[in-house]
């Protein structure tokens, strides 16, 4: 059974497990998972980020790491396996976190443990690392996390701007512009809000499809 | 006149098939229909001849507006020439009124016509006229001092968000114009509550006599029950002193408010144009009081502050009640289209408004929360109400059969 011919480490094959979640295999806006937490940590820019380098380290090491056990555990058994992974990688995750960057461990509070229920880990363990080896699945891995980041930090930087006029914290929208300074301009609250961040998944969608027509449901 | 037809006949070539300019002739065309009433006539099949088209509905509801706006405008002036403790006479209220409100029905109706006439282009369609009315409600329900850039933005957010994504006229959930609001509300709160808004300069600082108070009726209603004021409903000068208005100024409308809410008699005007040209459904407007009534009636049985004493019927000049019940809830597209479903939904925006008013502290106001949240239950009612038909007539065919 063995495979004598020996593949490059980027071949064409694996080079699209990294880039094919990019854009037209995209976690958050074509497989539609994911989205409880890209709704609720993308109110900024710097806890969006954490949230997207967290999701792609868990997704990265859960895969590698089921597919170098996938033929030893009995397919019954396998989703609690797959649990106690993705839970060790989470909470060494959430230790670091709170190691080096506690302020922003402390913005995104239970979402950082709700990366285990995050469909988009189960999802790519179950249906690509399950049933490949661990190089292309840990890249299928990254790509996933990239893609699910880039989602992320896109919908962020809106929510962001908009919202509180600032970037990564910093002002960019200057103080003097506000109405209570004399100025004409006021921060969109209902950016904060969720629901704004659904509509903004919601248009970035409309136009990845509008450019990927083969994208579109009949 | 003439004219005008001639000039209309003399262009059309060129937006005809194969003129130069036929891309914009959907443009063309919603002029012309505009206009003119259009002569092309249905060749088969035919269900209904009437010459009532949308367009002709629609001119019927900004009809049945112009009451309120006619007054909204005078009311701006009133109220603040009443700030600044000046008197001054109908005319003078209504002229600054005017030149205050033109600009946000200018800003509404050229942001919204102008995406409707963009998207019927892009897509090949012809324009829809739904936003007649949309343009014109979004004003009405705004502050008077709303900066106009919202107006933009909140009329672009509805129209885009809330009507062309989802197929344009006739296939919206919500209500675009109290989606135009709620926008407002949720991203710009300050700007449309509070005290200070509903008077045209008072935000700015202009000057203020003692004794006056730019809050709503139910902004100071909200406060007095907050701080556990008591209230003597059967005394005007009690009601008076907690409100700062008696109701008989709700019902005529010389309270603060936003623009076009105010006036219960005006609102009532523009009810008995939309429900005697059958425009508007009566069910879901009668229901809509009935519900009011019936909610407040319920509070009045608890009691134990103001707010639940206040009687039931007081609900009902209040605030965008009125205004909601007749020309918001009744939107053939967002109610319910089954007569049952019409009434239980109406039945539902009643009772949800004076809920939300009485006893969340929160939202002063509860029928723009009201309506939108009905709009999204209106298909699921329509459902229950049709599968539960068909249950009925299924019976009667087995009874039938077992005869």
């Amino acid at each position: 059974m063995s495979n004598t011919e020996k593949e490059p480490l980027f071949s064409a094959k694996n080079l699209k497990c990294l880039t094919g979640p990019l854009s037209h295999n995209n976690p958050v806006i074509v497989q539609v998972l994911g989205i409880c937490s890209a709704l609720a940590v993308t109110a900024g820019l710097k806890p969006a980020f954490v949230m997207a380098l967290s999701v792609t380290t868990v997704t990265a090491f859960s895969n590698l790491i089921m597919s170098l056990l996938r033929k030893g555990i009995p397919s019954r058994i396998r989703i609690i396996v797959q649990l106690v992974v993705i839970a060790s990688l989470v909470i060494l995750v959430d230790q670091v976190l709170k190691a080096y960057v506690y302020d922003v461990s402390k913005q995104l509070s239970v979402y950082v443990g709700l990366i285990i229920t995050n469909c988009i880990i189960m999802g790519r363990v179950e249906a690509f690392a399950l049933g490949n080896k661990p190089w292309p699945a840990f890249l299928d891995g990254i790509g996933n996390g990239i893609g699910y980041g880039m989602i992320l930090i896109i919908i962020a930087f809106f929510r962001e701007l908009l919202g509180a006029g600032t970037l990564w914290g910093y002002r960019i929208i200057p103080e003097s512009w506000y109405i209570q300074n004399g100025g004409f301009y006021s921060n969109n609250g209902l950016m904060l809000l969720p629901p704004m961040a659904l509509v903004i998944v919601g248009i970035i969608i409309w136009i990845h499809r509008s450019r990927n027509k083969d994208l579109i449901e009949k | 006149m003439k004219a005008l037809r001639k000039y209309v006949d003399k262009i059309k070539p060129a937006f005809e098939e194969g003129g130069k300019l036929h891309a914009l002739h959907s443009t063309f065309d919603a002029f012309e229909t505009f206009l003119f009433v259009p002569d092309t006539v249905t060749r088969k099949g035919a269900h209904v001849r009437d010459c009532n088209d949308i367009k002709r509905v629609m001119i019927v509801v900004v009809l049945a507006l112009l009451p309120a706006l006619l007054f909204g405008m005078y009311n701006v002036g009133l109220q603040h020439f009443r700030s600044l403790g000046e008197a001054a006479g109908v005319m003078q209220c209504f002229w600054f009124g005017f030149l205050r409100v033109l600009p946000i029905v200018v800003v509404s109706y050229v942001v919204g016509l102008g995406i409707e006439f963009a998207a019927a282009q892009l897509r090949g369609h012809e324009v829809n006229e739904g936003f007649l009315v949309t343009g014109m409600l979004i004003p009405l329900v705004m502050p008077v001092d709303i900066p106009l850039w919202m107006v933009a933005l909140a009329t672009a957010f509805a129209v885009i968000i809330g009507k062309e994504v989802l197929g344009g006229t006739g296939m919206n959930i919500f209500n675009p114009a109290l989606l135009a609001r709620a926008f407002i509300f949720f991203s710009y709160t300050p700007c449309i509550s509070g005290e200070t808004v509903w008077t045209a300069g008072l935000g700015k600082g202009e000057g203020v006599i003692d004794g006056f108070s730019g809050a709503t009726p139910l902004t100071s209603l909200g406060e007095a029950v907050t701080s556990s004021a008591d209230i003597v409903w059967n005394n005007a000068a009690s009601i008076k002193a907690a409100v700062s208005s008696a109701p008989m100024d709700w019902f005529l409308g010389t309270i603060p408010g936003s623009i076009g809410e105010t006036s219960v008699v005006a609102i009532l005007i523009g009810a008995v144009i939309l429900l005697f040209t059958g425009v508007a459904s009566w069910r879901t407007m009668f229901s809509v009081f009935a519900g009011g009534l019936l909610m407040g009636g319920i509070f009045n049985l608890v009691g134990g502050n103001a707010y639940l004493d206040m009687p039931a019927y007081y609900h009902l000049l209040l605030g965008g009640f009125a205004f909601g019940a007749v020309f918001m809830a009744t939107d053939p597209v967002t109610s319910a289209q089954t007569n049952t479903g019409k009434v239980v939904v109406g039945l539902l925006i009643g009772m949800i408004a004076v809920l939300i008013r009485v006893v969340n502290p929160g939202y002063p106001e509860g029928m723009m929360l009201a309506i939108l949240f009905m709009n999204a239950l209106a298909p699921l009612v329509d459902h229950y109400v049709v599968a539960a038909n068909i249950r009925r007539r299924n019976k009667r065919v087995v009874v039938a059969k077992s005869k």
